[in-house]
């Protein structure tokens, strides 16, 4: 195994071939990286040894394969990784095929917005890597140089015009040395980053062959259905098995080794689906049984007062505040939510006395790995995750607790078992995005302009439980620093503050745009209430904010130009406006509404201009910032999870309303800046300026703002109608 | 023992007749491009046709059924002018994301234009609204919808 010297870090300049002979196979290592937001705290492993997780494999018949550890979940990167690799190798994209690598080698997550920031350099060096000698070799077998070739479509070409496949000197390249310093093409070379390509995965999609977790057959399998206690920390009271057992197709009922979650078995899902209800189980539900939303609440808003961490502080901005002209603070409030992917949870597994085999939509195939063979006792190697297709990840299916309940229940039966949860089971026994408290306060001076601002969010830290390392030794989470400290704003003195509170009765999770969501709806309703304070245009006073920060100026006036923020509105009309940057990209949003009724917003038109670095699929990108937006409006006009004696109230699409067709913008125009700066992130961010745009909107067409999220709530309603 | 013609091709199946059309189709036929989202009609991913018209095989007990024509997403007739322009304009705009719900969708597109050939944007809400998609892919369907039935016209 060849390997190069590192040129970034220990692990992204790592390439080897593993095997001569047979053909080329340019094993390179995938880059693991921690979920981490902010390019600034990556963490990487330099310890760890070259363990290959990602290959480009060239057969002498020509056929190229990408096997990629990556999960397409809908975000495109599918398309957008393999455009990396084949822009340096030099072949078009009808040309390669995918595999899904197995686990190994890394921590395999897909999450965070982190796939184009972590593959731009990496995906590309192996590209060119594989390229350089696979010209070398044709060379030699020319007696030429390497530098009278070209390479197009996968065949090198020798100026005298004498031409040879990548197969076919394939064998011969796996021979030679990779490249220390592979070169890289500039951006004028580009002849696919940049350039729209049609998705890889439509076709298939369209079709209605993709197979989805879910979708998996395996030749004798069983269908089951699950229910969990309803309350956290409860367990089994009792159940009817004969009443189960006696539906026509049930074959058995099963209890997890906690007793926290019953299964009923059956040839397929409705025989199961009876079962579960002629069983009936009934739970000791335990402390948590006590839990409304109220305590959730309440004791975030508790967590106003009294001690917390201080991550982040420059200048004593508590001190500036006192001695400011005015002062001005503002209370926000954000619900739990469920992620009610398209894709009900489900896993399933087949578990032997010599192995298992997993299939799943995961976003953690290590994590699936890892507990399958907790679980069953047998070695990691005896372990199979096969990945599917993910019907919406949404960060649900960085969770694998679905796939420990299913191999708890596969191991107690001979055959294949897929699970499959009720949509019911779906939203009630989800991971919840946390809710949150947050304070903000600004001084300002004479003109209402910030001299410092102190900011304090209270809730949990979701990484705590999810990777605790990542927890800071002083007890912070840095997802919490998207849209608050990392912001486009340079505050002349600002304070960060966190007080911990962990939700009592539900566990969170990571949720589509994270901290980003979170810290916005919070930050641009506060910056445009200070603005409506000063006076000023809520345009004109973020400019004023950003005058240093070239990328956020220009994202900011590109939006306005295109938004026609300066001309006058249709009557009823109102328009709203915020700015970001999270995940690595800049944008800047705005949203013209109507509201015809107190409880109807009508969204006419969404303007985005967004500035994500070297763009790598341009529609792709557009087509996530579209849904990214729709998916942030529905849960800041309708989402909210509530809690009763315990037990989560919303139950399916009839109580758990997601946005509709007749419901999403009339028009979403989304303008990219040119940009050669690295990739950000894309899959998140229109999903962060959803809220606070629509929120800025709202509050301009009513006069008043809501603090409080989902916009529409009762609460919210409750309040208008008092007026 | 109950009788189904599903796709051209009669089948009998050993299921109750309240099992609904769904949990036939996915789990005893093996066609699985018929998604599960809800199972009380509120989104959408299950649209099958029934003699060619939109309905949710997650409701319907296969019992009631009789001899109508079921056809799946598997079955849509490529030469069918109407399928090929919905397919052709889902593929062309790069309507997809995760993708689970678009069998449910083209399924209720091909619907919607058979009977409505040139809809408007508020007929195309109206019929596509009980098709959720929590991707959010609405802006193109929409759009893919009016590219569709222009290329059919």
């Amino acid at each position: 195994m060849t390997q190069n010297a590192p040129n970034r870090g220990p692990h992204t300049g790592r390439r080897g071939l593993l095997l001569g002979g047979g053909g080329l196979l340019l094993a390179t290592l995938w880059p693991v990286k921690g979920l981490r937001a902010d390019a600034g705290m990556l963490v990487e492993d330099s310890t760890a040894p070259f363990a290959p997780n990602a290959y480009i494999r060239i057969t002498p018949d020509n056929r190229i394969t990408l096997i990629l550890p990556n999960i397409e979940m809908g975000q495109g990167i599918y398309t957008s990784s393999v455009m990396l690799i084949a822009e340096e190798l030099g072949v078009d994209l009808n040309q390669i095929e995918m595999e899904a690598a197995p686990p190994g080698g890394g921590a395999e997550i897909t999450g965070g917005s982190m796939s184009i920031m972590t593959e731009w350099k990496p995906l590309r060096e192996a590209g060119a890597a594989a390229r350089t000698v696979l010209v070398q070799a044709a060379a030699k077998r020319w007696n030429a140089k390497p530098e009278s070739c070209t390479v197009e479509s996968g065949t090198i070409r020798h100026l005298s015009g004498l031409r040879l496949t990548f197969g076919a000197v394939a064998s011969d390249a796996a021979k030679l040395p990779l490249p220390k310093e592979p070169q890289l093409k500039s951006a004028a070379q580009y002849r696919l980053i940049g350039k729209p390509q049609h998705r890889l995965d439509s076709v298939v999609k369209v079709e209605g062959r993709a197979v989805f977790g879910i979708d998996v057959q395996i030749p004798g399998q069983k269908i089951g259905t699950v229910a969990a206690s309803p309350v956290i920390g409860g367990t089994l009271k009792d159940f009817n098995r004969d009443a189960a057992m006696a539906v026509p197709g049930v074959v058995a009922v099963l209890v997890t080794d906690a007793k926290d979650a019953v299964c009923v078995v059956g040839d397929h899902y409705w025989a199961a689906h009876k079962g579960l209800m002629a069983l009936h189980p009934e739970w000791n539900e335990g402390e948590n049984a006590k839990v409304t939303t109220q305590t959730v609440y309440d004791q975030l808003h508790d967590g106003l007062k009294g001690p917390a961490i201080v991550p982040t502080s420059k200048g004593d901005a508590p001190a500036i505040i006192a001695k400011s002209h005015a002062h001005y603070s503002a209370v926000y409030q954000q619900p739990l939510l469920a992620h009610s992917t398209m894709e009900p949870i489900n896993c399933t597994a087949h578990v032997r006395p010599d192995g298992c085999d997993v299939w799943t939509g995961t976003q953690v195939a290590d994590r699936a790995r890892d507990t399958a063979a907790e679980i069953t006792g047998l070695p990691k190697e005896k372990i199979a995750v096969h990945s599917q297709y993910i019907g919406g990840g949404f960060g649900r299916r960085l969770e694998h607790e679905y796939i420990t309940q299913c191999v708890q229940f596969a191991k107690q039966v001979p055959y294949p078992l897929k699970i499959v949860w009720s949509r019911e089971e779906d939203i009630t026994r989800d991971r919840y995005r946390p809710a949150y408290v947050d304070e903000v306060t600004a001084g300002l001076d004479e003109k209402g302009h910030v001299t410092a601002m102190t900011h304090r969010v209270v809730g949990p830290a979701v990484v705590a439980r999810w990777d605790p390392p990542e927890l800071t030794k002083e007890g912070y989470d840095e997802d919490l620093s998207v849209g608050t400290l990392i912001t486009p704003y340079n505050y002349p003195a600002y304070r960060l503050e966190f007080a911990r509170r962990e939700a009592p009765g539900v566990i969170t999770a990571w949720w589509r745009g994270v901290g980003g969501t979170r810290g916005l709806f919070v930050v641009e309703g506060f910056i445009d209430e200070l603005a409506g304070r000063a006076g000023v245009d809520p345009v004109a006073y973020r400019r004023e904010m950003v005058k240093d920060n070239p990328r956020a100026l220009a994202v900011l006036d590109r939006v306005a130009k295109e938004a026609g923020w300066n001309t006058p509105l249709p009557q009823g009309r109102a328009r709203g406006v915020a700015l970001q940057f999270a995940f690595g990209s800049y944008m800047a949003t705005v949203a013209e509404i109507e509201m015809p009724e107190n409880n109807v917003v009508i969204i006419h038109r969404v303007t985005a201009a967004v500035d994500c670095g070297q763009v790598v699929n341009p529609d792709q990108v557009i087509s996530q910032i579209e849904g990214g937006l729709i998916f942030g409006f529905s849960a800041a006009l309708y989402s909210e999870i509530t809690l009763k004696d315990g037990w989560v109230e919303q139950k399916n699409f009839n109580t758990w309303r997601v946005m509709r067709m007749n419901e999403a913008p009339r028009r979403i125009d989304v303008h990219l800046m040119e940009s050669s700066e690295d990739p950000g992130g894309i899959g998140e961010v229109g999903t962060a300026a959803a809220a606070p745009a629509l929120a800025n909107a709202m509050a301009a067409a009513q006069g008043h703002r809501y603090r409080t999220l989902p916009l529409l709530s009762p609460r919210n309603l409750e309040k208008e109608a008092a007026k | 023992m109950l009788t189904l013609r599903v796709n051209g091709q009669t089948h009998t199946v050993d299921v109750e007749p309240d099992t609904p059309l769904l949990w036939v189709l996915r789990d005893v036929l093996g066609l699985n491009g018929t998604k599960f989202g809800c199972g009380i009609a509120q989104c959408g991913v299950c649209t099958v046709h029934l003699d060619n018209r939109p309905v949710r095989a997650c409701v319907l007990p296969v019992g009631e059924i009789g001899n109508r024509a079921v056809t799946t997403i598997e079955a849509l007739d490529e030469a069918d002018p109407v399928v090929h322009a919905v397919k052709k304009a889902w593929i062309d705009l790069d309507v997809v994301q995760c993708g689970y719900c678009q069998p449910g969708q083209i399924m209720a597109a091909v619907g919607l234009i058979r009977s409505t050939p040139n809809p408007s944007d508020e007929q195309i809400d109206s019929a596509m609204s009980g098709n959720m998609c929590r991707c959010g892919t609405y802006m193109r369907i929409r759009k893919a919808i009016h590219q569709a039935a222009g290329d059919v016209a």
